[in-house]
């Protein structure tokens, strides 16, 4: 049975985190997951709302779930940022005074409330096709917007599970660890990049005291956050989708492996996950 | 130093805007113990509310506690009140955006306003050009510049953006800011 | 025709400056049946008391409404007077004319008369359907349980055997000596706990008046005050404790070893085993979940196929008085009681829903529980306190309070009481193990309320070097071998970080397991903590609203050793004040049941929240039928029956009835 959703890619997955983009849309069709996009998205408004009051913070995700409202799916994104501010707006929209004084900002309405899906919670319920064996440690990392704020958040606030259960279904050896849910900087990266720098060192330096050989994530600001404000020898940092697209064997061109920093492949040769490119 | 007059009506205020119970913080400390930005904060969060509960107004709305904030919730989710946090800081800095003083992070300030700016005008972020924007108008032209070559070298910043501008959007900016007159 | 008297109180000024006391004088005067009307300033007073006898004398009323206070105040003082005048005291009404009248319409004096008027009015209409009543005597059996055998429960014990009366102590472990056997020393005076609870737990044990029954658990309580009817499993030890002699063989020998819940899994113990050396009675139980014979045993039993398990029974071959009883099985008894003592104890919260501080996930983050067993010498490390993760001694220690209190997202809003002061022992008793240790001690206010607690507070900073940090912490992880602590001193306001040895967390103390159980059992309640709820938490706080049942120690509220001990004797006055007596009297004011109107409907049972009532078959007929010893008076029973076949003996329908009629009239 193929299942749709409401694809939102966002704003970075069309930019520096397009591999999370190519290989979400590898993966989910190779699992049988239809992604339909939403048509002339707009930004999410990501933390740039904040302290701008409630019509503008919830106009932009308003926009998205109308959309995805009239497609009649749920939505979906593989930012983490977007995910949060749709799961947030959608709640605060179930308040009638709220949606009435959105709808009057849109100017239009928003139809009956999608939900809202991160593709985590999607990849927990297939159960994997692993092809290749993952024979790799890895942290997973879940920054702060899949856990909370804690009305928005799908698993435990301080050691979540939900990744490390699916990387362990693909074949991968989930490492624990006290760092999984620290934040990585967020959208400090252009304003103030010593703060960025100093928390994913941080994130990275506990990854691999725990045993990890790569860290997995989720969000586009923390594989970019740790990929690019610390060391191009430290560990590397794949999205979930390109590492569960390794145990469906899909090559390392298919999902942009070679876009990072911190080049993944002379360690993902090494463990016989990849054999050529 | 200066003695502090307590006053309630800033609480008042913010209570209302924020919708969070401020006289239920007994100021633990477990939101700036855990705080991952506070490092880069003249108070943190739990120095925040109690600025809030005594009514020190212009030391809360001149803080940089308030533009630092990661939105973490990482203070939110341990708080043995259940205070939305982050929620109060976003409130007292609406306030002080309102009332147009000056921000005591103009980095960060400049960057959402940018940010927002983009979204209105494009529709969705273009990371170089907002990036460029922010590095002219910030005065530092030159930061974060070291990342651009190996970025573009990966093709991981895209030269031309999306480009539909979203006339509601714009036109809701501008009302909120008139709001604060 | 009745006689009624009507006696209006100014109390002081209470009532007069509100109410126009000689206006109500007035308008009360010609009521049907009123014959007298006095005021006085005190109607309590020794005057008015005199002034209520001597016009029942004069007068020969044959009723008394008595307008002043709330009857909870004074009910019991004029029915008293009147009754010194040879009236019967149920012939004496009141009417509120303070806490229903002057004190709460204090701003309209007008309409506080009118209402006082009717206030009296009301009972005037009542009283003339009062019927003398008189209170029926309830035997008393001269004997006490004790549930719990903690500091609390023991104390209760030794204070009713003391006194001469039989006592029952039930404790469901294997031994008495509850929480403060498990702890090293005790604050403020760092004696050691052992020293000096040892010597009362063998008094237990050798003292004529008590009978303990350790390793059983009450299992139903049924009867009233006086006649408590209380069944309890003596769960089987299969050891038999009447030829055991205590040697220690079979303990020392038995060759499975498991976590010992004494030593909170810090160390262990055999199968066949007693909690620890100073363990009363000294008398093994065989842990039937380990044991190998057992297994052996179920393995057998089950017909399954394959290798058998090793049949053991070393225990059995070493025992010098052959007391190995395997076929022993539980034992219920019923026992009869005048006055039960609830004294279940406390637990410590389970810190692992703060997944911030990895208790459970790194070894060396323990309890401050956890470290009274690492720290006594009869502990799993003998003293010596060692890390768990590689046996080294901790040289930093950082201690963390409130752990699940004060927290009313993940935790209780309430305070543990104890934590502060126990942080305070522990690095004082830490420094005199290891002067090279340090410790540090995040704290939200440090509460030290008790005598010679605050000396003792400074003394852990002064004199032990403990650093103390106000602010909660927010994080525990692991960083290069040691555990590094997240945490704000709040006074200068800045980020701390500490790279600890060891972390200890002061967890909040919590009701035991199984005492709202006990509270149904006995119809007491609990709170939303499940804290058992005391009568009054000022006045009476060691009874319960369930007559003849009490509440010692922590199971009330978190309390350290000298309060429990304090509420343990408490306990034990109150149930001495009624063993004390031959018979008890009961309250008149009880449930009645017309038969012949009873539909039995038996709505009456489900509602009645004492179990007073039951069923009875009068010619024929399924009834409904009171227990007098066991009901209050309450009136459910008569508010929700149909045929109002129920009534209330000094609450009769009529009487309530007449009260309604006279504001009409």
């Amino acid at each position: 049975m193929t299942k749709q959703v409401a694809y939102f890619p966002g704003c970075a997955l069309e930019g520096s985190a397009r591999e999370y983009d190519v290989s979400t849309r590898r993966v989910f069709a190779a699992l049988g997951v239809e992604l339909l996009e939403v048509p002339d998205w707009v930004c999410c408004g990501a933390s740039s709302t904040h302290g701008r009051g409630q019509e503008v913070a919830l106009a932009l995700p308003a926009h998205a779930l109308r959309a995805a409202s009239q497609m009649g799916l749920p939505l979906m994104s593989p930012c983490a940022m977007c995910y949060s501010r749709f799961k947030l707006a959608s709640l605060e929209l179930a308040h009638p005074e709220a949606r009435a004084r959105t709808e009057a900002a849109l100017g239009q309405d928003i139809g009956e409330l999608p939900s809202v899906l991160h593709p985590l919670q999607v990849l927990d319920e297939i159960a994997p096709q692993a092809t290749v064996p993952l024979d790799i440690k890895v942290a997973s990392y879940y920054g702060c917007l899949l856990v909370r704020p804690p009305a928005a958040g799908f698993d435990d606030q301080e050691n979540p599970t939900i990744m490390d259960r699916i990387v362990a279904g693909w074949g991968a050896q989930p490492v624990s660890w006290a760092f999984k849910t620290e934040c990585c900087g967020a959208g400090m990266a252009l304003a103030r990049p010593d703060m960025v720098a100093r928390l994913s060192r941080r994130v990275l330096e506990q990854a691999r005291q725990a045993g990890a050989e790569v860290v997995v994530v989720a969000c586009p600001m923390c594989q970019a956050n740790l990929d690019l404000y610390t060391g191009e020898k430290d560990t590397p940092v794949l999205y979930i989708t390109q590492l569960i697209g390794l145990a469906l064997g899909l090559s390392p061109r298919e999902l942009m492996l070679g876009r990072h920093l911190i080049n993944p492949l002379p360690l993902l040769r090494a463990k016989g996950l990849v054999n050529h490119g | 130093m200066q003695s502090v007059i307590p006053t309630s009506g800033f609480r008042v205020e913010v209570e209302r805007e924020s919708g969070e119970v401020i006289s239920r913080c007994y100021q633990c400390g477990k939101c700036t113990a855990g705080c991952p930005a506070a490092f880069a904060m003249d108070g943190g969060p739990r120095w925040l509310l109690r600025a809030v509960q005594l009514g020190m107004r212009s030391e809360a709305l001149d803080s940089t506690t308030i533009w630092m904030c990661l939105f973490c919730s990482a203070c939110h989710a341990r708080c043995p009140a259940g205070i939305d946090i982050p929620r109060v800081l976003e409130t007292v800095r609406h306030i002080s955006l309102k009332e147009r003083r000056p921000p005591a992070s103009k980095e960060v300030a400049l960057f959402h306003r940018i940010f927002l700016g983009q979204v209105a005008g494009l529709g969705r972020v273009h990371e170089l050009g907002l990036g460029g924007t922010y590095n002219l108008r910030s005065g530092h032209p030159l930061a974060n510049i070291g990342l651009v070559p190996r970025m573009l070298a990966r093709r991981k910043l895209p030269l031309l953006p999306y480009r539909k501008k979203v006339r509601w959007f714009k036109r809701l900016l501008s009302e909120e800011k008139k709001s604060g007159d | 025709m009745v006689k009624v008297g009507v006696f209006l109180c100014h109390c002081g000024r209470n009532i007069s400056e509100v109410v126009d006391v000689p206006r109500v004088a007035e308008a009360v005067r010609h009521l049907p049946g009123v014959t007298y009307v006095d005021e006085n300033k005190y109607m309590c007073s020794e005057p008015g008391q005199a002034a209520i006898r001597q016009a029942i004398t004069e007068h020969g009323l044959t009723r008394v409404v008595v307008a002043s206070c709330s009857p909870r105040m004074h009910e019991i003082t004029f029915r008293r007077a009147a009754a010194q005048a040879g009236l019967n005291p149920y012939l004496v009404e009141m009417a509120n004319l303070r806490e229903h009248c002057s004190w709460v319409h204090a701003d309209d004096h007008e309409a506080a008369t009118l209402k006082a008027i009717e206030l009296v009015k009301k009972a005037v209409a009542r009283i003339s359907y009062n019927e003398p009543l008189t209170p029926q005597p309830i035997p008393m059996t001269r004997r006490a349980l004790v549930i719990g055998g903690g500091i609390a429960g023991i104390q209760a014990a030794l204070d009713i055997a003391a006194a001469g009366h039989q006592v029952t102590l039930v404790e469901r472990e294997s031994t008495i000596g509850g929480r403060m056997a498990q702890l090293d020393k005790t604050f403020p005076t760092l004696d050691c706990s052992s020293c000096i609870l040892t010597p009362k737990m063998v008094e237990v044990a050798q003292n004529p008046n008590i009978e303990l029954l350790t390793y059983s658990e009450v299992e139903s309580v049924s009867g009233f005050v006086g006649s408590f009817e209380v069944q309890i499993r003596k769960r089987a030890t299969l050891v038999d404790h009447v030829k055991c002699t205590g040697c220690g063989i079979c303990w020392e020998k038995c060759p499975e070893k498991v976590p010992s819940e004494f030593d909170l899994a810090r160390g262990k113990r055999s199968s066949i085993y007693i909690p620890f050396p100073q363990a009363v009675p000294v008398k093994p139980v065989v842990d039937q979940v380990h044991c190998r014979y057992i297994k052996y045993q179920e393995f057998e039993a089950s017909g399954a196929e394959g290798k058998k398990p090793p049949q053991c029974r070393i225990c059995e071959k070493l025992c010098p008085p052959q007391a190995l009883a395997w076929d022993q099985e539980d034992e219920a008894v019923t026992e009869k009681f005048g006055a039960i003592v609830v004294a279940t104890g406390y637990d410590p919260f389970d810190p692992t829903v703060y997944g911030e501080f990895g208790y459970g996930q790194y070894p060396d983050v323990i309890t401050g529980l956890e470290l009274e067993r690492l720290l006594s010498a009869s502990g799993p490390t003998e003293g010596h306190v060692l890390r768990p993760s590689d046996g080294t001694p901790p040289k930093t220690v950082v201690f963390l309070s409130c752990i699940g209190s004060r927290d009313e997202e993940r935790g209780k809003a309430y305070c543990s009481q104890i934590c502060c002061m126990y942080m305070a022992k522990h690095a004082i008793v830490l420094k005199e193990h290891d002067p090279e240790v340090q410790s540090y001690i995040f704290y939200i206010d440090n509460r030290a309320v008790g005598k010679g607690y605050e000396e003792f507070s400074r003394r852990a900073q002064e004199d032990a070097g403990a650093v103390y940090l106000r602010g909660r912490v927010a994080k525990v992880f692991p960083q290069d071998g040691k555990l590094v602590v997240m945490g704000e001193d709040s006074l200068i306001g800045r980020q701390v970080e500490i790279a600890a040895d060891m972390v200890v967390l002061a967890a909040a103390v919590v009701p035991s397991r199984g005492a709202d159980e006990v509270a149904r059992m006995l119809n007491i309640s609990y709170d939303s903590d499940h804290f058992l709820v005391e009568a009054h938490p000022k006045l009476r706080p060691v009874e319960t609203h369930t007559d003849g049942v009490f509440l010692a120690g922590a199971c009330v509220s978190p309390c350290d050793v000298p309060q429990s001990v304090s509420r343990g004797s408490a306990a034990a006055a109150k149930t001495l004040a009624l063993l004390s007596k031959e018979t008890l009297v009961g309250e008149p004011t009880t449930a009645v049941v017309d038969a012949l109107r009873c539909s039995g409907c038996q709505l009456c049972l489900e509602v009645c929240p004492f179990n007073a009532i039951s069923t009875q078959v009068v010619a024929g007929r399924t009834v409904a039928s009171v227990n007098e010893g066991l009901c209050k008076g309450c009136g459910l029973c008569s508010a929700v029956c149909r045929p109002a076949a129920i009534g209330v003996k000094g609450s009769t329908h009529k009487q309530l009835l007449a009260e309604v009629a006279s504001l009409w009239t």
